[in-house]
C-alpha cells in the first residue's frame, strides 16, 4: 500500500483539530517545517497531529520511496545519455515534495501532474515502462489515467490547473467526497491558465489542491522573474487559503497536503500549497544549468537535501539499520534494473500506428491518408520484387 | 562572407537590428543569460542589457500582449515563442490584437512586432515541440508570415521583419539550426530580395516543386535525386507564406505544367491547398496534371518514434513528383 487508503488514512482515525480550526489552518507565510535540515524533529502545535500516525515503519517506507525515485531518476538520466530515452526531466531534489504529497492522497483522489512528476507516477502505481515510454518517444501517453487516477503528464505550462479545477467541479456536482490535486511549478504561476484556475476554484469552492513546487528555476529564469512576492501570498488575493511548506521536509509536505485534501473533501474549497524546494538537476537532459546558475546556490541546497534530511532523522531514531539500508538498496537496484530492461526491450511502434486514435469514430480524411500511406510503404516492397518503378 | 550556422545567422541579424534601432527590444522566455533554448539570442543580453533583451515571465499571452503595448509606445518588440506548440496561449493576442490593430485604427497605430517561432519536427522532441502552426496565421488577415530556409535569408529576413511596420510571424526551422551556410553580413537591406518575395532555388523544366522552411533542403535534395533519373525539377523557396508570391510560382508552372507542394503541416486546410487552388485559378490551361500535395498527415504531431513517417522526406517528395509526371507511383491505378 503506497498511498493513504480511504477508511484507513489519518483523516478518519486521527482526531485532528476541529473543523473550524482545520478550515483556517494555514502557515501565515512562515515556512512550515517539521524536520530541520539537521534531521531534528521540530514539533508544531497545529500540524503535528496530521502526521502523528507516521511511525517508524512509515518513515522507513517514505525513505524507501524517496530513495527509489532518486534511483529511477538517475537511471533514466543515464538511459537518456545512452540514447535509450529521447529526453528526461529530472526531479533530483524534489523527492520529498513529490513523495510526501502523493502519499497523502487517497486512491480515489484524482491528480493532474506536470511533466516532472515521475515520483508521483511511481507512488500512484504507474509501471516503470509506462513512465519511460513517453520519454523514449514510443507512445503519446504512459499509463491509463483512469486506472491510477493520474492524468497524463502535461507539457503545456499550467494547463492542467484548469483541468484539475474542472474535475473538482465535477466531483462537486456528483456530491462525492473526492479531492483533486494539481501539480505545477513556480514558472506556471505566471500563466493565465493558473490564475484563471484560481478564479474558478475560488468562485465555486471546488475541492482542488494547487500543489506548487517552487523549485526556484523555470529553465533559466529565477523565481523572482515570476513573482514579486512569495508565491504563497498570491492565492490569498483570490480568496484561496495557502500554506508555505519546506518542500524538502517530507513530513511537513505530508502534513500540509493532508490538511488541504481534508479541507477539499469536507467542502472547505481549494487550497494552495507552495512547497519550497530546489531543482538540483537541469530542466531536462537537454539543458545546461551551468550557463545561468551559481554553483554555490546548488551547494547550499545540497545541504538541505530531502533524502539526507530523512536519513539524519532515521539515524537519530536508530532506525537506519543495516537491514533497512540493504533492503532499500535492493529495492532501488531492482527497480532500476526493471526500468532499464523494460526500456531497452520496448518494441517500436508500427508505421501505420501514426493514424490511430485521432478520432473515436472512423474519419474519412484519416482513412484515406492511411490507405495511401499504406500503399506508399508497400510500393517499396513491390519495387524490390518487380524490379520496376 | 562568413560561414554561420542558422542560429548564429539569426543572432547576427538580431544584433544588427539592436545596434541600428534603439527602439528594438527582445522579449521571451530564457532568452537572456541562457541565450534561448536554441542559443539564438546568445550573448545579446550581455551586450545590450536586461532592459533591451528581456527575460519575460513564463506567460506567452503576456509576452505578446505587452509587446502590443510597447508597440503602441513606439517600440519594435521582437518576441520569441520558445516552441511552436507554446504559441497558443498567445493566439488571442496575436489574432485579436496584433493582427487587427492597424485596421481597427485605420493606420493610426502600427504594430511593428516580430514574433519568432522555432517550428517543425525532426528533432525527436516530446509533444508540443514539433508543430507547424503557420496556416492558422496565414489565415489571419493583418499578419505577414515568413519561413526561412537558409542562414543568409535568416540573417537578412529577420532584419527586414523587424524593420517592417506590419507584424511578422517569423518561422525558424529548428531542425536546421545547426546547418552552416555563407552569410554576407554586409548585405544591403534596401537592395536585398524583399521580405514578401519567393526565390527559385533550383532551376528546372519538368516539375515545379514548392517548399518553405525546413523542407527547402529536402526539396533541393529531391531535385538532385530526380536529376539522376533525367527529371528536371524547379524548386521554389516560398519564403513568404502570407502573402504568397504567386507571380513566381505562376511563371514556373506555366513553364513546367506540373506542381508539387510540400510542407510538414497537415494537408487539410493547409498552405498547400491554398497554393493548389490559386495556381489552378491562375494557370489552369497550363497544367498538365492535378497539383500534388506531399504533406504531414492530418494527425496530431506524433510521438517521436513515428515522426519520420509523418514528415515528408525525399522519397515521398519523389513519389509526388512521379504522380505529377504521370510516372508509376504509389497511387498508380487509383482514381484521384
Amino acid at each position: 500500500m503506497l498511498t493513504d487508503q480511504a477508511g484507513e488514512g489519518v483523516h478518519h482515525d486521527t482526531p485532528g483539530p476541529g473543523h473550524s480550526a482545520q478550515n483556517s489552518l494555514r502557515t501565515g507565510g512562515n515556512l512550515l517545517q517539521l524536520v530541520s535540515p539537521e534531521g531534528e524533529r521540530i514539533s508544531h502545535p497545529e500540524f503535528d497531529v496530521w502526521v502523528k500516525d507516521i511511525g517508524d515503519e512509515q518513515l522507513c517506507s517514505l525513505y524507501e520511496d524517496m530513495t527509489v525515485i532518486r534511483r529511477i531518476d538517475a537511471e533514466a538520466t543515464a538511459l537518456q545519455r545512452q540514447g535509450e530515452l529521447a529526453l528526461w526531466p529530472p526531479l533530483l531534489g524534489q523527492e520529498a515534495a513529490q513523495i510526501g504529497s502523493s502519499r497523502s492522497l487517497h486512491d480515489d483522489d484524482f491528480v493532474f501532474p506536470s511533466y516532472r512528476e515521475s515520483g508521483v507516477a511511481y507512488v500512484r502505481g504507474a509501471h516503470l515502462s509506462e513512465i519511460a515510454r513517453v520519454w523514449r518517444g514510443n507512445a503519446s501517453y504512459g499509463w491509463d489515467p483512469q486506472r491510477i487516477n493520474l492524468a497524463t503528464p502535461q507539457i503545456i505550462i499550467g494547463s492542467q490547473s484548469l483541468h484539475a479545477t474542472g474535475y473538482a467541479m465535477g466531483v462537486q456536482l456528483d456530491g462525492a467526497n473526492t479531492a483533486v490535486l494539481a501539480y505545477f511549478g513556480d514558472g506556471a504561476t505566471s500563466e493565465g491558465d493558473v490564475n484563471e484556475a484560481m478564479v474558478f476554484a475560488a468562485s465555486y469552492q471546488a475541492p482542488v489542491v494547487f500543489f506548487c513546487q517552487n523549485n526556484h528555476w523555470a529553465i533559466s529564469e529565477p523565481v523572482r522573474i515570476q513573482s514579486h512576492v512569495q508565491l504563497a501570498d498570491r492565492p490569498t488575493g483570490f480568496g484561496i487559503p495557502s500554506m508555505r511548506v519546506d518542500g524538502n521536509d517530507v513530513l511537513a509536505v505530508m502534513a500540509a497536503t493532508r490538511v488541504a485534501l481534508d479541507r477539499a473533501r469536507k467542502g472547505g474549497g481549494p487550497t494552495f500549497i507552495e512547497a519550497v524546494t530546489y531543482r538540483m538537476g537541469p530542466h531536462t537532459t537537454a539543458d545546461d544549468p551551468t550557463r545561468y546558475r551559481d554553483p554555490i546556490e546548488l551547494e547550499d541546497w545540497a545541504a538541505k537535501d530531502p533524502i539526507l534530511r530523512l536519513r539524519k532523522l532515521l539515524e537519530a531514531k536508530g532506525l537506519l539499520t543495516e537491514e533497512v539500508e540493504s533492503s532499500v538498496k535492493a529495492k532501488a537496484d531492482a527497480v532500476a534494473a526493471e526500468l532499464r530492461s523494460s526500456c531497452i526491450g520496448m518494441p517500436d511502434p508500427k508505421p501505420l500506428d501514426v493514424f490511430n486514435h485521432v478520432y473515436s469514430t472512423p474519419n474519412s480524411w484519416i482513412e484515406r491518408q492511411k490507405d495511401q500511406y499504406s500503399r506508399y510503404l508497400n510500393s517499396f516492397n513491390e519495387s524490390v520484387e518487380e524490379g520496376a518503378l | 562572407m562568413s560561414k554561420l550556422t542558422f542560429a548564429r545567422a539569426i543572432n547576427a541579424g538580431l544584433r544588427k537590428s539592436l545596434e541600428n534601432d534603439p527602439k528594438v527590444v527582445l522579449m521571451g522566455e530564457d532568452i537572456g543569460s541562457l541565450g534561448g533554448v536554441f542559443r539564438v539570442t546568445d550573448g545579446l543580453q550581455k551586450d545590450f542589457g536586461k532592459h533591451r533583451v528581456i527575460d519575460s515571465p513564463l506567460a506567452e499571452s503576456g509576452i505578446i500582449g505587452t509587446a502590443v503595448g510597447l508597440a503602441y509606445r513606439g517600440y519594435r518588440p521582437v518576441c520569441e515563442i520558445q516552441f511552436d506548440g507554446f504559441i497558443y496561449p498567445a493566439f488571442d493576442q496575436i489574432v485579436s490584437q496584433v493582427a487587427k490593430m492597424h485596421y481597427r485604427t485605420q493606420g493610426r497605430v502600427k504594430m511593428p512586432i516580430t514574433i519568432r517561432v522555432p517550428f517543425g519536427g525532426g528533432i525527436g522532441s516530446p509533444e508540443h515541440h514539433s508543430e507547424s502552426p503557420e496556416a492558422y496565421f496565414t489565415h489571419t488577415s493583418g499578419l505577414r508570415v515568413v519561413a526561412v530556409s537558409n542562414p543568409q535569408d535568416a540573417y537578412t529576413m529577420i532584419q527586414q521583419a523587424i524593420a517592417s511596420d506590419d507584424p511578422v510571424l517569423y518561422f525558424e526551422p529548428k531542425r536546421r539550426y545547426h546547418d552552416k551556410g555563407d552569410v554576407d553580413e554586409a548585405i544591403d537591406l534596401s537592395t536585398a530580395l524583399p521580405l514578401d518575395k519567393a526565390a527559385v532555388v533550383n532551376a528546372g523544366s519538368d516539375v515545379t516543386l514548392v517548399a518553405y522552411g525546413p523542407l527547402v533542403k529536402t526539396a533541393k535534395d529531391a531535385a538532385m535525386a530526380a536529376a539522376d533519373e533525367g527529371i528536371s525539377v524547379e524548386v521554389i523557396d516560398l519564403r513568404s507564406l502570407a502573402p504568397v508570391d504567386y507571380p513566381v510560382v505562376e511563371a514556373s508552372v506555366r513553364k513546367t505544367g506540373r506542381l508539387v507542394i510540400t510542407h510538414e503541416a497537415g494537408q487539410s486546410g493547409g498552405l498547400g491547398a491554398e497554393i493548389a487552388a490559386s495556381i489552378t485559378e491562375r494557370c489552369f490551361h497550363y497544367l498538365e496534371s492535378a497539383p500534388v500535395r506531399i504533406t504531414g498527415f492530418d494527425v496530431p504531431y506524433p510521438y517521436s518514434k513515428l515522426e519520420m513517417h509523418h514528415l515528408p522526406d525525399l522519397d515521398r517528395i519523389l513519389d509526388g513528383v512521379d504522380r505529377a509526371l504521370g510516372r508509376p507511383n504509389s497511387l498508380s491505378g487509383l482514381e484521384g
